[in-house]
């Protein structure tokens, strides 16, 4: 009955603690190991004009949908403007206002983005575009053009392939010759071709972005073909009517409006500039957490101050400490004095490490032993004498961070991190044992702790331990569940089987 | 590794987890404990019960009164003492005589003579509480020094040997005599070096000893033969021992007797926690009898019927 009742709670502490583990790595983006980065790239772009007599509206296309990343932060900077985000026919505008403004300006849109493969196009299907409205003589050389391709093509995507083939031809046909007479840049190429493609009732739209690489002092837009079959938007290259999105493209805007548009201004001119950081991947995870309008953040340790984050840090190790001491003791059978003492004095081991921390150790229970057995013959009180042994151990710790720091050994100097009462009180314990029951009987359970402190003290540093556990603390409920079935682990000790050796042969 | 798991679970060892988790947490209540980690009352109720103790002399309970001490012994030649909360026998003291010259020079069991300012260090000591369980002040007892049966006079090195027995929910389950050597110092506790001897629980004759977990045939100081020996007044002890169950109401229980050569089996103390080196001294596990014992168990056995069903059962 207890046993089914063990079993259900570690079955539960178990699904606890790895269901809010498994969210916040899988769905926060908490890193699994410590020190991971992630790229992020910063875009800034700068409008600048020359303020005219009046009142002055600047109007910038900003990005939407982003397919591929999410957005970390975003702000503007501008000296006296009033602010805002509209939503326009193209998407969203940032719009910056100012009654009067006096010589050369600039304003500042920057935003941060990180990629991010769980974002797609979640945009709304298009209706069919209505046949635009085009003058003769080009409205002939649409429809020709429009029906030779039809016939060249199968479905949409090898529709705008083929169109895409036929403007991008060096030895164009007449019809295209006339179509592209008067398209002086990339965007009017891309813009004929939607216009094209509106004309066989093909939804499709001019997409800018900018192809984030490194570091861009001025990065330059990028227009590209967006075409939707039905289901879901393609890309195409427009100079080649490949169908591909060139390698982490973030797009801007989207549509034939203009980027920019100023109200009393002139000399209008926008810059781009890329710059790209390597941010904590723990800071993403936070922003994402709080952006998602989860709690995960508030109760994490990085939201605590760091000198609480520092403490925690060595507090959350102890679980692990225990649970080697528990598999020491109950699994394995080595004998040691006091219960928690060896987690103890492996977190010491932390301060010191661990050769040191052997060596000090040793030598101040050896030192400490030696100064108790001279007290022994004082013939003190038990509690006189534990303080008595308090003070030698203090003493005995000077002593040594004297000696070291005299000799320029610097490690001595961390003698002072044990904690002298858990020394004081193995001296005794292993005093009066010596007494009681002999000096191999107290060497070996001061061996036993030792060994127990080490091993404690090595699964306790191993780094991706350390990590995991402050970054998902729910881990220490796993921790207590396989405590708690240790707690009703009714099996042989290792030692036990050697002691009982004799039985299992009889 | 498995293997040999596998083999000592065939041969229905109990190992230190499960005896923790399934007998002591199950069957004693912490609540209990007092009665027998304190000599004092394990020593008031077995005498309400009827079974005997060796006589107590004095308590001393404060740091004050040990002072007391050479009034409680003025009288006597031989005496013992002991921690009431003291466990694994340390803290003992087996004082069995007085040195020629000076009579507050003390001989111990060992032979070594020990100055009166000894003895009142060891018992404030003992009050301040040194060996005591928890390191709480503790009661220092001072009572009869049993002079044992001489059926043992071979097989022991100084000290008393003792009897242990371990009872299951009343019914006495194993029993092993233990022996002191000259490691144990005269004390006979296994894990200080003491031999443990099995015991056919029908007729009360020993088998072979443990000792250090090793199986022995004779003992290491004198030589001689350990098992065949027969143990007086067996059915006495493991009635008494049955006994033991309803005074303290441990359903997991080790009671250790002494056989004095004047008064026969006197009740030393009793333990919550007897250790699993009985079943090496045996050489066999505690497991099987423990479910024999639950199988035939009977709620209103008196313990003079529990004592023949496990002599009836246990033989070999």
């Amino acid at each position: 009955m207890k046993q089914r009742y063990v079993y259900v709670l570690a079955a539960l502490l178990t699904v606890v603690g790895l269901s809010v583990f498994l969210y916040k790595w899988q769905v926060l983006g908490f890193p699994l190991g410590a020190d991971q980065e992630r790229p992020v790239w910063t875009i800034e772009s700068a409008v600048h004009f020359d303020s005219g007599p009046g009142t002055i509206k600047v109007q910038l296309h900003v990005p939407t949908l982003t397919p591929g990343f999410s957005v970390l932060n975003q702000y503007n900077v501008s000296r006296g403007y009033g602010f805002s985000l509209n939503y326009g026919s193209g998407g969203r505008e940032a719009q910056w206002t100012i009654r009067r403004a006096d010589g050369a300006q600039t304003v500042y849109y920057r935003i941060s983005v990180y990629e991010d493969a769980g974002v797609d196009e979640s945009d709304t299907i298009p209706p069919f575009p209505p046949r635009p409205v085009i003058n003769e003589p080009l409205n002939t050389a649409v429809d020709v053009l429009v029906a030779d391709v039809r016939e060249r093509s199968a479905d949409t995507s090898s529709f705008a392939t083929e169109l895409l083939r036929r403007l991008n031809d060096p030895s164009p046909d007449p019809n295209v010759e006339l179509l592209l007479s008067g398209v002086a840049s990339e965007t009017e190429f891309v813009g004929i071709a939607t216009t094209l493609l509106a004309a066989a009732r093909i939804p499709a739209r001019v997409v800018h972005g900018l192809p984030l690489s490194g570091r861009q002092r001025s990065a330059a837009l990028v227009p590209w073909l967006e075409v939707h079959d039905g289901d879901q938007w393609l890309y195409f290259n427009p100079a080649t009517g490949e169908q591909a999105l060139p390698e982490r493209f973030f797009v801007w805007w989207r549509g034939s409006e203009p980027l920019v548009s100023v109200e009393g201004g002139s000399n209008v001119r926008v810059d781009f500039a890329v710059q790209q950081t390597h941010l904590d991947a723990i800071a993403i995870a936070e922003t994402q957490a709080a952006q998602q309008d989860s709690s995960a953040f508030d109760f994490s340790l990085y939201s605590l101050p760091i000198r609480t984050q520092a403490v925690y840090a060595v507090l959350l190790m102890i679980p692990i400490g225990a649970l080697v001491m528990v598999v020491m003791r109950n699994i394995v059978g080595i004998d040691a004095f006091g219960t928690f003492m060896p987690v103890l004095i492996a977190l010491a081991f932390r301060e010191t490490k661990l050769v040191w921390g052997v060596i000090l150790f040793t030598l101040l229970v050896a030192l400490g032993l030696s100064i108790r057995f001279l007290l022994e013959r004082l013939r003190l009180l038990l509690v006189p004498r534990l303080s008595a042994v308090l003070i030698v151990v203090v003493l005995l710790m000077l002593f040594i961070s004297l000696t070291s720091h005299r000799l320029g050994m610097e490690t001595g100097l961390s003698v002072a991190l044990f904690p002298m009462v858990i020394i004081a009180m193995t001296i005794e314990r292993m005093s009066v044992v010596w007494e009681e029951r002999g000096a191999a009987d107290a060497i070996r359970a001061g061996l036993g702790s030792l060994v127990i402190a080490v091993g404690a003290y090595i699964f306790m540093g191993i780094a991706a331990v350390e990590h995991l556990v402050f970054t998902f603390p729910e881990l220490l409920l796993v921790v207590l569940a396989l405590v708690v079935l240790a707690g009703r682990y009714t099996g042989y000790r290792l030692t036990e089987l050697k002691r009982f050796k004799a039985l299992g042969n009889g | 590794m498995f293997a040999v798991a596998k083999k000592l679970r065939e041969a229905g060892v109990l190992g230190l987890n499960e005896r923790n988790s399934e007998f002591i947490m199950r069957l004693n209540p912490r609540s209990l404990y007092p009665r027998v980690d304190d000599k004092v009352l394990t020593k008031q109720l077995a005498l309400d019960a009827g079974m005997p103790v060796p006589d107590l002399y004095g308590v001393i309970t404060n740091q004050g009164e040990v002072s007391t001490f050479p009034d409680i012994v003025t009288n006597r030649e031989s005496f013992v003492i002991k921690p009431a909360q003291g466990s694994g026998g340390d803290g003992i003291i087996v004082v069995t005589g007085r040195s020629q010259r000076k009579r507050d020079c003390y001989r111990l069991s060992s032979g070594m003579i020990v100055s009166e300012g000894e003895i009142l260090y060891h018992l404030s000591n003992i009050v301040g509480g040194q060996y005591s369980l928890s390191g709480n002040p503790d009661k220092a007892l001072i009572e009869y020094c049993v002079r044992f049966d001489p059926v043992f006079a071979d097989v022991s090195y100084q000290g008393v040997p003792d009897v242990r027995v371990v009872v299951y929910r009343g019914y006495p389950a194993m029993a092993m005599v233990r022996l002191p050597t000259r490691a144990s110092d005269g004390k006979a506790n296994l894990h200080q070096g003491a031999v443990g001897a099995g015991i056919d629980m029908g007729t009360g004759r020993t088998l072979n000893g443990v000792l250090d977990d090793e199986v022995v045939e004779d003992h290491p100081d004198t030589g001689a033969l350990v098992a065949g020996l027969e143990i007086p007044h067996w059915t006495f002890i493991l009635e008494s021992s049955a006994k033991g169950y309803e005074v303290t109401g441990l359903g997991y229980l080790g009671v250790d007797m002494v056989i004095d050569r004047d008064r026969g089996p006197l009740i030393l103390e009793m333990n919550a926690r007897p250790g699993l080196n009985i079943q090496i001294a045996n050489g066999v596990g505690l497991t099987d009898r423990i479910s024999r014992i639950d199988a035939i168990y009977n709620a209103s056995a008196s313990p003079g019927e529990r004592a023949a069903v496990a002599r009836r059962e246990f033989q070999l």
